[in-house]
Order: C-alpha cells, then structure tokens, then sequence
C-alpha cells in the first residue's frame, strides 16, 4: 500500500505540474470563445470575438509576420557568413566574437532598447519606421542563427571539403554556395525557424520601441487586455497560440533534425 | 606532363621547419610515391604541389615549363584525392563526379558523357544516383578518384588514399588503385608511410624524413643500394648489427662475421631473409621464438647481436625454442653504410 503510494508520487507530481501550466491556457482560450465570460460557459460558445480581434488588430499581425520575415532575411545574410567566417578561423579572436554577438541575450531587452533609443531616437524618420523595430529584432535573435549555423559547420569537416571543391576549380564563392551552404541547410533552418518564432513573440524590446502606429502582435496583445474586453484579450491569445505554436513545433522539428546531423 | 620543383621548402608560423629546401623532377606519366613516417614533410610537400599550402620564398613550382608557384589551387588544374576523401555529402555520386565538369562550364551533354566515362572506369556502375552515405569505404575511394580524374587533371595528387581502410580491403585496393593509375596514365605523386603501398603503386619512390628527401630511385634501387641507415630501416626493415669494425671483420656478441671489405666509420645492417641458419656458420644465437606463417618461419635470435636478430626461415622444418643455432650472411648480402647520417 505504502509502495504504491511512494511509487505514484511523481507521477502526481508531474500531473499537478502539468494542469498549473495548462489551466490558464485553458481557461484563456475558452475565455476567447465564450458569448460571456462572466456567465460562464453557459452562455455559450462564439467566434464573435476571434472576427473582433482580427477586425482590430490585423494591423499588428501583419507588421508582426512582415518584421518576422525581414528580420529572417536580415540575419540569413548577416549570420549564414558571419558563422562560416567563425567556422573556417577556430582561434581566440573567433570566440571572442562569438561571444559579442552573443551579448544581447545577456541584456536585458529593455536595456538594449533603451540604448537604441539613446542612439537613434532622434532620427525623426527612422525613429517612427518599422526598420526600427526590425533593427532592435535583428540585434536580439542573430546571435540564435549564428550559433545554430556555427554548430551545424562545426561538426562537418568544412575545411577539407572546402579543399577537395578548391582542387576542382571551384572559386571561394562557388564553395560558399555549392558546399557551405547545403551541408549548413539544416542548421539553417532550424535557425530561421528560431529567429520567426522569436521575432514574432518579442515583446520587451518591441514595447519600447514601438510607436502607437506600430504595434506588433505581442504589444498588440498587451493592449487589448489593457483597454478591451477580456473576451477580446482572450481570444486575441488564441490567435497567438495558432500562429506561434506550429512555428515553435517546426523548430523543435528542425533542431532535433540538426542535432542528429552533427552527431 | 612534368613536374619541376625547386628550392621548395615549407616553414610554419612558430619557426618549425616541415620541409627543408628539397628539389624533385617527375617525367610525364610517371608515378612518384613520397614515403616517410608521419611528421616528415610528405603530406606538406604534396599540399604545396597542390597549391593548398605556400611555400617559404624562393620556391618554384613549374607545371611542363609554366610557373605555377603563385596560382591558387582553383587554377592549377589539379586532381586530388584526399585521406578522408573529401566528398560532398550534399550531392550524389554522379554530383562529386562531375562537380570539376561542372566548373570547367562544359555543357551538359558532355559533363554526363564524361561522367559515365570514368564511372565505368572506376567500376561505379549502379552506384551513379546514391548518395555519399550509402557506399562503402572502397567505393567512396573510388568515387574519390573518379571524382580527381573527370576533369582531366595535369597531375593527380593522392594523400595517403588507403590509409582509411581496414587492411584486408586496403591491400586489395592498392593493387586496384595501381592498375587505375597505369590505365589512366597520368603523372601522379602518391603520399603513403606504407612501404609495400609506395612499391606497388610507384616508378620512383621518395624516401622522406626529418623534412627532407633521403633518397629517391626506383623500389628496387631503394631496396637494394639504400643510401642512408635509415632507408634500409624504412624500405624492407633492414636491422643493425652492433659490434665492433676490424679491418674487414664484424666482432659481434656471437661471434665474428667477415665483412666484403673494410668498413670504419660504418653502420652494418642486415635484412631477415639473408640471415641463414648454417651449421657451418661463424655465429652462435639462441632461438628465443618461431612462428609459422605460411610461407616461412619468423624466427626471432638472441645473442647474436645486442638487439633481437629476425630470420626468415624458408624450409621444411625450423629449430626449436630455446635451441642454439649457427648462422651465416653472405658478405655481399650486408647493408654497409656511413655512420652518424641523421636521414
């Protein structure tokens, strides 16, 4: 009798983890579905306020997925050579700035808004762009395709495949896009799955440097719980939920994907 | 086509000397193996041929009377075949084989006819559309050389090509590798630290170590009149004999051995089939193991010379452990060589 009960504890355990975490969210996105969430259920189901939230704040989600996308191109072309150039020169002064580019997940997302306002605040037109946002984003999930494209090259012997396209008459350019870049592809990707999700999800640096023209999803949210109905703010989770959790599934995907490559 | 180096020496930042000024001709559709233990300069002298390393000032490379000292690798028209093989594992066998077609911008037509060329050359039939991962170490060996060869190379490079193989297939594959070479007849330098690779494969086999040519000539040049001690050590595990030089006699532990003339100054060494066991023999040894193999048995003596003597024994019968015997070596038979040269 003891047995079974010592025996069923961490599985208790682990339940009770489980619905503290899945509650909420339950009861969220039920939120956004109810007629009135203050009746209850028994008022019945609707997708009166999922329409609203898209009424409202299509806006956001565009600029959301727009940001999202240039923040992928943006860091494809910047981190995709910035993790060979670390691949092909192991040493000191490449870990070094490894760890520089890996600064912004150190700080906090607000301290590193703030200094970009500091920095560029003042540039009328640049201060009240989307290219803003997107800059603040860029700063924030680099770092994560680097690392993820470093860590792919690192396990593939690049330097010897390198030479072997080089004794066939193949250029240094030939070699980045012939031989680099597909034995990267799985690191890429899962890179680039990283950045959306995060790109879409950031909300600490987006908040301070938005501006009441340019809200994206996360602050978007913020705002509908702060000023609408909590059917609205519900059902707004919901939409979140439907677009970040396939893209975070995908990255899952994509990183085990890598991570069976390098070994 | 011939390979001229000059003065070509290789020194790595931090002052280490891999490659003391060496000079080396290769005629056209000659096969030159470099052979040494590892650290000896082969593979650093093979990468600068290739143009993969830069070699200290001074230096010439000159591919059939052109300077190819400061063309990068891409230019050099070269094909080589590497220790780990180097093949893409994002394109299929067919993709390597043609990837050096594919650079040279020849149209399809002709890339797909040369491929299949050389894929039926290399017996890679069949294999043509699987991936890299899906063959075995000697296919990937094979596709390696194909892959070198499609392009038609002006010299074909290989470093140490059979070394990541297991011995059984290793051996096999030499005999392979060396027929290939002579049907494609091409000018090929062959880095190898396995002797009996380097004399089944090359014309001309470059003895290396410690950074510089030893000594260069054909394997049975190399066998038969090695240069230096440590050529005969290296090419057929020559052993020394250690005793004292007296006139025209060996003092040795076992007794005194007459040596074909007077050798002060000199370095004695002997090779396993040319020790003899000879009851009428001048040395005295204790058979201290005997082995089997087939064709001979390996016997191991004591106390013939300060270090354990190896025979090989060709008979119907060997003697017994334990036993003491006689031994003889012919006069003409002994490696005499100058004392105190390091290579």
């Amino acid at each position: 009798m003891l047995k079974s009960i010592t025996k069923s504890i961490p599985r208790i355990v682990t339940l009770l983890a489980c619905a503290f975490l899945l509650i909420p969210i339950i009861q969220s996105v039920l939120a956004g579905l109810t007629v009135n969430y203050f009746r209850g259920l028994s008022s019945g189901l609707t997708l009166k306020w999922v329409a609203r939230v898209l009424e409202l704040y299509s806006g956001s989600i565009l600029l959301s997925i727009w940001i999202a996308l240039a923040c992928l191109v943006v860091t494809l072309i910047l981190g995709v050579p910035a993790a060979y150039a670390l691949a092909r020169n192991p040493g000191r002064a490449s870990r070094v700035l490894e760890e520089f580019i890996s600064l912004p997940l150190a700080i906090p997302g607000l301290a590193l808004a703030l200094a970009l306002l500091q920095l560029y605040g003042t540039l009328q037109g640049f201060r009240t762009s989307w290219t803003f946002i997107l800059v603040g984003h860029v700063l924030y999930t680099l770092p994560f395709m680097v690392r993820s494209v470093l860590s792919v090259l690192a396990a593939i012997d690049l330097k010897v495949l390198e030479e072997g396209a080089a004794s066939l008459g193949a250029g240094p350019t030939r070699r980045f896009f012939d031989i680099v870049v597909p034995n990267a592809l799985p690191g890429i990707l899962a890179g680039a799955l990283t950045v959306v999700t995060l790109s879409i999800g950031e909300f600490n640096l987006t908040w301070m440097l938005h501006t009441p023209y340019l809200k994206t999803l996360p602050v978007g949210l913020a705002d509908s719980y702060a000023s609408m109905r909590l059917e609205v703010a519900s059902a707004y989770t919901l939409v979140f939920f439907v677009m970040i959790v396939p893209l975070l599934m995908a990255m899952q995907w994509a990183s085990a994907r890598a991570q069976r490559i390098m070994q | 086509m011939t390979l001229t180096l000059t003065n070509i020496a290789k020194t790595f930042p931090g002052g280490v000397k891999a490659l003391l000024p060496t000079d080396l001709e290769i005629a056209k559709g000659e096969i030159v193996s470099l052979l040494g233990p590892s650290g000896c300069g082969k593979s650093t002298l093979l990468r600068m041929i290739a143009g993969l390393e830069t070699p200290d000032a001074g230096a010439k490379i000159v591919f059939d009377g052109k300077d190819v000292t400061r063309q990068s690798v891409e230019t050099r028209k070269i094909g080589m075949v590497f220790q780990s093989y180097a093949l893409f594992p994002n394109m299929s066998v067919r993709g390597n084989i043609g990837y050096g077609l594919k650079m040279q911008k020849l149209p399809k037509s002709e890339i797909e006819a040369r491929v299949n060329e050389v894929i039926a050359l290399c017996r890679l039939d069949g294999y043509a559309d699987r991936a890299i991962t899906a063959l075995s170490g000697g296919q990937r060996q094979r596709v390696a050389l194909a892959r070198a060869m499609a392009p038609r190379p002006h010299v074909l490079l290989l470093d140490e090509p059979l070394s990541a193989l297991d011995a059984a297939l290793r051996g096999q594959l030499r005999d392979e590798l060396a027929l290939l070479l002579r049907q494609f007849g091409i000018t090929a330098i062959f880095v190898t630290h396995d002797q009996n690779e380097a004399m089944a494969i090359a014309d001309r086999v470059a003895v290396m170590s410690q950074g510089e040519v030893a000594q260069i000539g054909t394997p049975e040049a190399l066998y038969r009149k090695p240069a230096t001690g440590f050529v005969a050590r290296f090419v057929g595990d020559a052993m020394p004999l250690e005793g004292r030089v007296e006139g025209d006699q060996l003092h040795l532990p076992g007794g005194i051995l007459p040596l074909p003339g007077p050798a002060a100054n000199s370095e004695v060494l002997v090779r396993a089939e040319d020790i003899r066991i000879d009851p009428q023999g001048p040395i005295t040894a204790r058979v201290e193991t005997v082995t089997f193999l087939g064709t001979h048995y390996r016997i191991a003596l004591s106390g013939a010379s300060d270090t354990l003597l190896i025979a090989r024994h060709s008979g119907l019968s060997a003697p017994r452990q334990g036993e003491t015997v006689r031994l003889s070596v012919a006069p003409e038979a002994l490696l005499i060589l100058p004392k105190g040269v390091a290579a």
